[in-house]
C-alpha cells in the first residue's frame, strides 16, 4: 500500500495538499472523504482521525494530520524543490510565520464567510443578520490587508521571487469564499496580481482542477444531507452566531 | 545589538520561547512589554511589530513574529539538542502536527479559560456569566481529552519518549487555566505525570521563575478606564 491521502477538496485544507502533491509529482492514492454525505464521521474515517477532520495522511503505518503539517512530510520525504520550503534562516521563518498566523488570521475567517453567505442560509433556509456578516467581513478586510503589508509587501511571493508552502497555503483559503460568491481579490489590484502568479507557478490546469468541486458547491442539493450531519451542522452554527 | 526577546510572562507563548532560550543558554536581551500596561499598543512598539503582539524576536534587521515560528528560528540558529525539534521525519512531523492543532484547539481554550474566569473580571471589569464561563470550561476539558487521549497516549512526552516542543508549548498553555485556579490536573493522573517530567526534564527553578507572573493573575491591577477602552474589544477579538 503506497501513499494515501484522504481529502474532500471542499476543504481548503485539503486543496493545499493535493495541490502540492500533484504539483510535485508524488504518487498517492486519493481517499475521498465526502464531508457533504458525512463521511467524516464514519467508523472507517474514525480510525484514520479520530477528530474526524480533514484532510489525513497515511504512509504505511504512519498516520498524520494537520495541513501545515503533512505539507512538511512531504516536502521532505519526497525532497520537494528547496523554493517550496527554503532552507535559508529568514525565508523559512517568514514561512514558517505565516504557517502560524494563517490559523487564525486567514482560514478560519475565509471559511466563515463561505458558511455566513452560502451554508447556513443554505442548509438551515434562515439568513444570516446583515450586521454579523458586515462584521465578519471587515475583520477579513483587514486581514488582507495585514497579509499585503507584513507578508507580501512589494514582493512577488511571500519569502521572495519564488512560490513557496506559504502562497499556496495562503491562496487556497483566499479561494475558499468564491463559493458563497465573494471575490476577495476584486478589493485589491496588489492581491489579484499575486493570485495569477501563484496560479501561474502552480498551473492553471491544475489550480483549476482542485477547485472544481468547491465553485459548484452552490449547485448542491442540499436536501440530501444526512439529518446526523444536518444536526451536527446545527452545533457548529452555533459557533458563527 | 544580539538577539532581542519582545516578552510578557503573562502570555503563554511567550512563556514558551522564554524557556526554549534560557533552557538552550540562547543569549539575548529580554525587552519587557507590559501588556497590562497596553505597552503592546504604543507607537514604540508599533515600530517593532505592527500586528501589536508578544513575543517578538528581532535579530539584527530580522523580526519575526509568532512563537511557533520563533522557536523553530531558535531551534535552528543555535543547533539545540535534536529531541526539541528532530531529524527523523516521522519524529518531526508529530511536533509539528501538534504546533498545527494547537492554535485553535488547546491554546483558543486556555485563553478563553483565563480570561473568562480571572482577566476580564478582574483586569477589566466585564461581567462573565455563569453560563459562559461553564461553557469555556466543558471545551476546555474536551481539548484536554484529546491531548491525553490522541496526544500523549501511554508515551512519556507528547511526541516521544523525549521532550521536545510540543511539550514546551503544550505545558505553557496549560499553566494558564492553572493561573486562574482551574484544576487541569485533577482526575488526570497521566497528564499530571507528564507534567512533573516535562517541568524536571525542563528545569523546577527555570520553569516556576518562567510562570511566577501567570500564577499572580488574579492579583492583576483593574485597568483604569482609558486603558480599559483600548483593550476590551482587542481582547474580545483575540479571545473570540
Amino acid at each position: 500500500m503506497g501513499l494515501e491521502l484522504y481529502l474532500d477538496l471542499l476543504s481548503a485544507s485539503c486543496r493545499a495538499v493535493y495541490i502540492f502533491a500533484r504539483k510535485n509529482s508524488i504518487p498517492f492514492d486519493f481517499q475521498f472523504v465526502d464531508l457533504l454525505k458525512g463521511h467524516h464521521h464514519s467508523r472507517e474515517y474514525i480510525e484514520i482521525n479520530p477528530l474526524r477532520k480533514l484532510p489525513s495522511l497515511r504512509d504505511g503505518k504512519f498516520i498524520l494530520s494537520e495541513s501545515v503539517a503533512i505539507l512538511f512530510y512531504l516536502c521532505r520525504k519526497y525532497s520537494a524543490p528547496s523554493h517550496w520550503y527554503p532552507p535559508d534562516l529568514h525565508m523559512r521563518a517568514r514561512v514558517d510565520e505565516f504557517m502560524a498566523w494563517q490559523h487564525t488570521a486567514i482560514q478560519l475567517p475565509m471559511n466563515k464567510i463561505l458558511w455566513l453567505k452560502l451554508l447556513i442560509p443554505m442548509i438551515t433556509g434562515d439568513e444570516v443578520p446583515a450586521e454579523k456578516t458586515e462584521q465578519m467581513l471587515a475583520e477579513v478586510k483587514s486581514n488582507l490587508k495585514l497579509f499585503e503589508e507584513k507578508f507580501l509587501q512589494d514582493k512577488m511571493f511571500i519569502t521572495g521571487d519564488n512560490i513557496s508552502l506559504a502562497d499556496l497555503v495562503a491562496l487556497v483559503e483566499m479561494m475558499q469564499p468564491m463559493a458563497g460568491n465573494h471575490n476577495v481579490f476584486l478589493s485589491s489590484a496588489k492581491l489579484a496580481e499575486w493570485r495569477m502568479r501563484v496560479e501561474l507557478a502552480i498551473g492553471s490546469s491544475l489550480f483549476c482542477e482542485a477547485h472544481d468541486r468547491l465553485v459548484k458547491l452552490a449547485e448542491w442539493d442540499c436536501s440530501t444531507l444526512d439529518p446526523i450531519v444536518k444536526e451536527r451542522i446545527g452545533n457548529l452554527l452555533q459557533k458563527f452566531k | 545589538m544580539g538577539l532581542e526577546l519582545y516578552l510578557d510572562l503573562l502570555s503563554q507563548p511567550c512563556r514558551a520561547v522564554y524557556i526554549f532560550a534560557k533552557k538552550n543558554r540562547i543569549p539575548f536581551e529580554l525587552r519587557t512589554v507590559d501588556l497590562r500596561e497596553g505597552q503592546h499598543l504604543s507607537d514604540a512598539f508599533a515600530q517593532v511589530n505592527p500586528l501589536q503582539k508578544v513575543p517578538v524576536l528581532k535579530d539584527g534587521d530580522f523580526v519575526l513574529t509568532e512563537s511557533v515560528a520563533i522557536l523553530l528560528y531558535l531551534a535552528r540558529k543555535y543547533k539545540v539538542p535534536d529531541h526539541w525539534y528532530p531529524q527523523d521525519p516521522q519524529a518531526c512531523a508529530r511536533v509539528d502536527e501538534y504546533l498545527a492543532w494547537q492554535h485553535t484547539a488547546l491554546r483558543r481554550n486556555c485563553l478563553r479559560a483565563l480570561w473568562h474566569k480571572v482577566m476580564l473580571p478582574v483586569f477589566l471589569g466585564e461581567l462573565v456569566s455563569p453560563e459562559t464561563l461553564a461553557a469555556t470550561l466543558a471545551e476546555l476539558d474536551m481539548a484536554l481529552q484529546v491531548l491525553e487521549g490522541k496526544f500523549l497516549q501511554d508515551k512519556a512526552f507528547l511526541t516521544g519518549p523525549h521532550i521536545s516542543l510540543a511539550d514546551l508549548v503544550a505545558i505553557t498553555e496549560l499553566m494558564h487555566p492553572v493561573g486562574a485556579g482551574c484544576q487541569v490536573f485533577k482526575g488526570r493522573p497521566k497528564l499530571a505525570a507528564w507534567r512533573q517530567r516535562v517541568e524536571a526534564a525542563v528545569g523546577e527553578a527555570l520553569f516556576q521563575e518562567a510562570h511566577e507572573v501567570i500564577l499572580k493573575a488574579k492579583d492583576s491591577q483593574p485597568a483604569d478606564p482609558t486603558l480599559k477602552q483600548k483593550m476590551l474589544p482587542k481582547v474580545l477579538a483575540m479571545i473570540q
